[in-house]
């Protein structure tokens, strides 16, 4: 495997972390680096694992074996309480937005700065619509409750919580999957503003090759729970990596085999 | 199979089940004594299991004194029956028949309600949402339930003492012919505050056993709409076998002596 991400001043390192439900091995001896205030685009075929690798990360799913640190510390096998005071740290768009359904929308992009830092309720409210609109969503959509959405607007919304507190590191699950191409370049910029101007660490989960150049700094293709490749945005078109040319034009034919049955 | 190991199977599974549960209850109740709690849920929820269960409670409560009553009167010689149905009624409403059913209505209706909502934010990764937005999940789901449906279950107890007492009396007095004032200074003569109090002792317990339950089966379900269901059935069935069980240790413990 090539590394060319650079592991000092790393704000999140993976070491050979090991993940299986039952008998299903998912992730496999995973190792990588994010580099502070940059951002890493990992792209892999349905199944291989990316949703797993970041609930690691964030300790939703404990992985068997392997190291996670952020900052330097490790996460882990992290208590309770400990593990609250780390994801303060993180942003999360989840790959089905997770809105709370019971919550209106403004609520739900106000959760992390009302529950988590104790904001007033008003203030958090005006810092909420200011975060919808980033997002390209009216302030009036605030009132709404999720239920009342389009799959494309809960994905926003999703964004707009993952970004209200202003995290030190975002993950993106898919952020662009079910917006419009118009939509989805307004994300990849809200992205890269959030990195450039915040100078927050990103991590975003993406099948789509566009809006993974516009977005990466790095990127690692996972294939079979293992990163195979990993380098800066613009060696992904010379990787001399089959997988990776495959992936990145679509290819049917090629060392990824799907498991579907041929005519 | 071998019979021996499906019997292991099935004793090694109840057991990490037990073990999974205790450890669950453990985790909420550390929750509950460390603060912050958080008031503005623990109202909603007090509004949820135990207001909208009134009319259900109240029901319930009113037809069973009244039958109570008929069934004693037709079981008891008739000749001193006015003073027997109402101290039988009184005393079966408060001790026994008041908290347990109440329990049961609203495991029906709350445990259910409580599995099903968890279980559906689980599914759907919203508990998992929560923890990334560094909200303890059992700080914000589970304590807000488990100490409304405390404090809630023996408030209804308390009405549907009141109401299962009076339906004795109504049907003690419109079809059984007993003198009113009779029948109610039999009741406040023999019923002691100790009646009363073990009663709300059990439901306070019982509340407790719901909550827990439709929290637990909530936040392990699994697998989408069918997970959820299953996980609604379970708590159900299961928070009101506890809840029987519960009753009987209880009731040998309050007046054994
Ligand atoms: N909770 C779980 N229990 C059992 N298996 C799981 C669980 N979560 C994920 N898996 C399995 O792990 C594998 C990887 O899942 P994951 O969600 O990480 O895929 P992904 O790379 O994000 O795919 P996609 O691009 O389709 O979102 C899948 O085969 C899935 O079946
Ligand atoms: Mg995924």
């Amino acid at each position: 495997m090539s590394s060319p991400i650079p592991t000092k001043d790393a704000k999140i390192e993976l070491k050979n972390v090991h993940k299986r439900f039952g008998k299903k091995i998912v992730l496999h001896d995973l190792s990588l680096t994010i580099p502070k205030g940059k951002s890493l685009v990992v792209i892999g075929g349905s199944g291989s694992g990316k949703s797993v690798m970041l609930k690691c990360m964030l300790g939703i799913i404990r992985p068997e074996k392997g190291s996670i640190k952020v900052d330097g510390k490790e996460v882990t096998r992290l208590p309770g309480s400990d593990r609250e005071k780390v994801l303060t740290k993180f942003g999360m768009l989840f790959q089905n937005a997770a809105l709370f359904d019971s919550l209106p929308v403004w609520e739900n992009v106000a959760f992390g700065l009302i529950q988590g830092r104790n904001m007033r309720r008003k203030d958090a409210k005006d810092i909420a619509i200011e975060k919808l609109g980033q997002v390209g969503l009216a302030p009036e959509v605030g009132d709404l409750h999720p239920a009342e959405l389009s799959g494309g607007m809960q994905k926003r919304v999703g964004l707009a919580r993952a970004i209200a507190t202003d995290p030190e590191i975002i993950f993106f699950d898919e952020p662009t999957t079910g917006l419009d191409p118009i939509m989805a370049d307004v994300i990849n910029d809200l992205i890269v503003n959030s990195v450039k101007e915040l100078g927050a660490t990103a991590l975003s989960i993406t099948h789509d090759m566009a809006s993974a150049r516009k977005i990466a700094d790095y990127i690692a293709m996972i294939y079979k729970g293992e990163i195979i490749w990993a380098g800066t945005r613009d060696e992904v078109d010379q990787s001399g990596n089959e997988y990776v040319d495959q992936f990145i034009h679509g290819r049917a034919d090629g060392p990824i085999q799907m498991d579907v049955l041929k005519p | 199979m071998n019979p021996l190991a499906i019997i292991g199977n099935v004793v090694l599974t109840a057991l990490g089940e037990t073990g999974r549960l205790s450890l669950f209850t453990w985790t909420a109740v550390t929750h509950i004594l460390r603060p912050p709690l958080y008031w503005r849920l623990i109202g909603q929820q007090m509004m949820r299991i135990g207001y909208f269960s009134l009319p259900v409670v109240a029901l319930t409560s009113f037809f069973t004194g009244g039958v109570l009553a008929l069934q004693i009167y037709y079981g008891s010689d008739q000749f001193n029956s006015e003073s027997i149905v109402a101290t039988i009624v009184a005393l079966g409403i408060t001790r026994e028949l008041g908290p347990v059913l109440a329990g049961l209505m609203v495991a029906g209706r709350a445990a259910a309600a409580i599995a099903a909502e968890l279980g559906t934010m689980r599914v759907t990764e919203q508990i998992d949402a929560l923890t990334t937005l560094s909200t303890n999940p059992f700080k914000y789901l589970v304590v807000p339930r488990i100490v409304a449906a405390v404090i809630t279950l023996p408030a209804l107890v308390f009405v549907g003492d009141v109401i299962g007492i009076f339906g004795g009396f109504v049907v003690g007095t419109q079809s059984l012919d007993f003198n009113s004032g009779v029948y109610i200074k039999t009741t406040v003569d023999f019923l002691e505050l100790d009646d009363v109090t073990s009663g709300l002792i059990k439901s306070s317990i019982f509340g407790f056993i719901i909550a827990v339950m439709g929290c637990y089966q909530g936040f392990h379900s699994k697998g989408g709409a069918l997970g959820v269901g299953r996980a609604t059935t379970n708590a159900v069935v299961i928070s009101s076998i506890l809840i029987l069980a519960a009753n009987y240790v209880m009731t040998s413990l309050f007046f054994s002596s």
